[in-house]
């Protein structure tokens, strides 16, 4: 029984362990760019998992999900944008100033994300199926477009952040100790998320996904639970958003683009739906594989497009399963679900 | 007579020209079974689904226990004790037999808002949800996946799941469809046992079935009661025979 | 008045383009229960053939008679050789495959046409204006984009209502079983509807090509708004695609239009302009959300 405990822990704890000495490693071997690579693959595992909440867990196919990650992007650099040039982001009914506050700014952005996603989620919840994606892609490009008209903000170019947001003891201009720090927020999520999945919310949550209709007769509230967790997807998309305005020290529209939503998507199913660690293993994988096509040729697309719909229609179930078929071979039990 | 635990008065729809309900009254009384037949089409299925509220009737009121439940949502009525079960049947299959039923338990212990303690070691959810199974014998089964079982156990599953919630009406949308001989007989007698605790209201085509357990039997035809009494009345109803059982009579 | 006039035109006339561009995609949806992305690929395709053809030639009218055909043989070609297995996958998968030909054919219009943008020329009988009423010119080619799709319109309406075709579509549309339980030959019919839709979409692009210019992306953002179209509509209603492009067209154009007029009269120049075009360009997608709120299966549902 211990065994079988510890071959299930041990993949997550080897990896965690690598994740933790990354720095020192790409610091020794002369690549410290790498950090910076990992720094980003974390924060997009933060988006993915988010979306792999309703997705993966809740069966929404929602193709707006970088409206979150953007405008939880934009809350930073607004708010930077405002600290910089002392000019108040609001004079009435109160005096808002800007701030590169990390501890006003990232709450902020987790908030405004959460309230898009509520209203989106409200309105999109009435529907199912296509009519549920091509509003939620409809939402996103509303917000889209949005983010083009303020001028203020730099418009269709987007703005650029004079410097990372301010978070204390913490450098976050140091790009270890803003990995550190995005990788321990990329671990506390994942163990939220596992208790949240296991939680008596969770297994609503992928009630519904199997069977909806059941749930209703039931007694379950059906769309009260879906909009809570489209709204907490939204929350967390927002972190992330926040984490990638300060890795990149800029933001703009393209970060709500509908093709972003849909590198989300792929993240997700590329890694397994429905899995703890699924949305990690497919961001790593879908960043590193447009990394190495792209030095392959300038048009990687033509190769990752089809390679896209191949999979698709011939592999399944995600990365995420092969660990679970070796971990299996290795005799130790899988995730059921 | 007591007031009865569901009361049907004039109930109308229609799908375009095709008529489902035409002026439809009926009840069912505390601790009774009340079976509802007719041939295909006679509108039995949408019945089961304007009690439950997955659809909205033309005209007409649902009272349950004595309050009006017809503008209420599905689930709203779920938690007021109107369980229902699936003439197809409707699982989880990937949850075990357990998981199904602790999931129907859990329905009725208030919101599910609560992200943080494991649900399937809640003993709250599954002491409940164990006690059920024994009520239709599948403790043994508890922890296969669902969608593994065979027909007939996910027949007693379904039930179990309605049963969960402790509901004080039960409607049954063909309880042994599709059931061999055996299973049915097994299910028939369970549903007699249960009928102590819980009304039903039981649509069934298998004609044993219907005159072992029923107290009360109504005939629906388009839509319309043209008859409704004792399962011995209906028996030797002319207007029933040449209907429906003149063409249907059990061999 | 004389400008309304002719904003009503111009939203009209991007109206009946997105009913070229919607009223393929809803039947492919609707009865496939397929959603394609990868339906504005076929846009932007048939505009650049036509483009190439007309530079080579100098002919618009042969750019278009490539273009239409060539583009719903590669669509019929591509439905049965992969996306027809896709049918009955589930919306994800075909969400994620068709988002795979979006970015092929983006990349593979780069390599074959470069990525700068082309211009289509107006065919000379068209490049002039026409007076609405006296006094009012308005561009002859836009008066004929609107009379093409008008056309289209009542011949979709006529071939739905009255051919065995449409009668197949309208029973698919509501109920997919009952098609294939008439002993129809169901994936020559679904080739064929695929087809179809990708050769009105083709139109579409090679109408939008003097207009707007022919470039790569030019079909996901026509793509969205004809999914704002379609949800609008009811996902499998001609009438419906034709309603809600009419309805997002004009509703979309006159905003953009008056919008940040009307909000001068309340707000200082500046500011107007700005929340002007801004609520402009959000204007349809809360129209969108509105009609939901109160329809959510849009404004025809053709499902019962």
């Amino acid at each position: 029984m211990a065994d079988r405990k510890l071959i299930r822990l041990l993949p997550p704890l080897l990896f965690a362990v690598a994740l933790a000495l990354l720095p020192v490693l790409a610091e020794a071997a002369g690549r410290g760019y790498l950090i910076g690579v990992s720094t980003n693959v974390l924060i997009f595992a933060i988006a993915a998992s988010s979306l792999n909440l309703i997705l993966g867990y809740g069966g929404m196919v929602s193709l707006g999900h970088a409206a979150f990650f953007g405008s939880g992007a934009y809350v930073v650099g607004i708010l930077a944008h405002h600290a910089m040039w002392g000019a108040p982001l609001m004079v009435w009914p109160f005096h808002i100033g800007g701030t590169e506050s990390a501890f006003i700014a990232w709450p902020l952005a987790i908030l405004v994300s959460a309230l898009l996603a509520l209203v989106i989620g409200a309105i999109s919840l009435r529907t199912s199926g296509l009519y549920f994606i091509m509003i939620t892609l409809a939402f996103a490009q509303m917000l889209f477009f949005f983010f083009i008209a303020l001028n203020e903000y730099g418009g269709e170019d987007g703005m650029s952040l004079w410097n990372r947001s301010h978070a204390g003891p913490l450098d976050l201009n140091d790009n270890t100790q803003f990995f550190y720090l995005v990788l321990a927020f990329t671990l506390a999520l994942l163990f939220l998320k596992h208790r949240l999945v296991n939680s008596r919310f969770g297994v609503v949550l992928t009630g519904i996904r199997d069977n909806p209709r059941r749930m209703r007769a039931l007694g379950y509230p059906v769309r009260r639970y879906q909009l809570a967790a489209f709204t907490l997807a939204g929350a967390v998309a927002g972190l992330a958003g926040a984490l990638i305005a300060n890795q990149t020290e800029f933001v703009s529209p393209t970060f709500l683009h509908w093709t972003r939503s849909g590198e989300i998507l792929i993240m997700v199913v590329l890694g397994g739906m429905g899995t703890l660690f699924g949305p990690l293993l497919g961001a790593a994988a879908f960043l590193l594989l447009e990394e190495t096509l792209a030095d392959l040729t300038e048009h990687w697309m033509i190769i990752f497009g089809p390679l896209l719909l191949l999979v698709v229609l011939f592999a399944r179930g995600g990365l995420w399963s092969l660990v679970e078929r070796l971990r299996a071979a290795l005799g130790g039990g899988g995730e059921r679900r | 007579m007591s007031t009865p635990l569901l009361e049907i008065d004039g109930l109308q729809k229609a799908f375009g020209a095709v008529i489902a309900s035409e002026n439809l009254s009926l009840d069912v009384q505390p601790g009774e079974i009340h079976a509802v037949i007719g041939p295909n089409g006679a509108g039995k299925t949408t019945l089961i689904a304007q009690l439950s509220g997955e659809i909205a009737p033309d005209a007409g009121r649902i009272a349950f226990a004595g309050e009006d439940i017809t503008a209420l949502p599905v689930h709203a009525r779920a938690l007021r004790g109107l369980a229902r079960s699936f003439q197809i049947t409707s699982l989880f299959p990937r949850f075990t037999v357990l998981e199904n039923v602790a999931l129907a338990v859990q329905a009725h212990q208030g919101h599910s808002f609560r992200f943080w303690r494991p649900a399937w070691r809640d003993p709250a959810l599954i002491e409940p949800a164990k006690e059920t199974l024994r009520r239709v014998a599948m403790t043994r089964r508890e922890d296969v996946p669902a969608g593994t079982l065979a027909h007939g156990e996910q027949r007693q599953l379904e039930l179990a799941m309605a049963l969960a919630g402790q509901p004080r009406l039960l409607l049954l949308d063909e309880p042994t469809a599709g059931m061999g001989h055996e299973d049915s007989v097994r299910m028939v007698d369970l549903l007699l046992d249960l009928k102590q605790e819980v009304a039903m209201l039981l649509i069934e085509h298998d004609m044993d079935a219907v005159f072992r357990l029923a107290d009360r039997i109504t005939v629906l035809v388009y839509g319309r009661a043209i008859a409704s009494g004792s399962p011995e009345t209906i028996r030797t109803d002319p207007e029933v025979r040449r209907a429906y059982l003149g063409e249907e009579e059990p061999a | 008045m004389l400008l309304f006039l002719e904003q009503t035109l111009n939203g009209l006339q991007l109206g009946v383009m997105l009913f070229l561009m919607a009223s393929g995609l809803t039947l492919i949806a609707g009865i496939m229960s397929f959603i394609n992305l990868a339906h504005g690929s076929f846009y932007m395709i048939g505009a650049f053939v036509a483009a190439s053809v007309a530079q080579a030639t100098g002919s618009f009218m042969l750019g278009l008679a490539v273009a239409l055909p060539a583009t719903a043989i590669l669509a019929m070609v591509l439905e049965s050789g992969a996306l027809n297995r896709l049918y009955d996958r589930d919306h994800l998968d075909q969400v994620l495959a068709t988002f795979g030909l979006i970015l092929f054919f983006n990349e593979l219009v780069k390599i074959v046409w470069g990525a700068q943008p082309f211009y289509l020329n107006t065919p000379d009988w068209l490049s002039g204006s026409v007076e609405i009423i006296s006094g009012v010119p308005y561009p002859a080619y836009r008066l004929a984009l609107i009379v093409t799709g008008l056309a289209v319109a009542l011949f979709l309406y006529l071939l739905i209502q009255r051919s065995r075709l449409g009668m197949l579509i309208r029973a698919g549309a509501s109920n997919r079983e009952m098609v294939g339980a008439l002993g129809v030959n169901i994936k020559l019919l679904y080739t064929l509807v695929f087809g179809l839709g990708a050769l009105l979409a083709a139109l579409a692009g090679v109408m939008a090509g003097p207009i707007y210019a022919v470039q790569i992306g030019m079909g996901e953002s026509i793509l969205i708004l004809t999914f704002v179209v379609v949800v609008v509509g009811g996902i499998g209603s001609i009438r419906g695609a034709f309603a809600g492009a009419l309805l997002i067209g004009l509703v979309d154009t006159m905003g953009r239009a008056y919008l940040p007029d009307m909000l001068r009269l309340a707000l200082p120049p500046a500011t107007a302009d700005n929340l002007g075009a801004s609520l402009a360009s959000m204007s349809i997608y809360i129209l969108m959300a509105v009609i939901l709120a109160l329809r959510p299966r849009g404004l025809f549902p053709a499902h019962g």
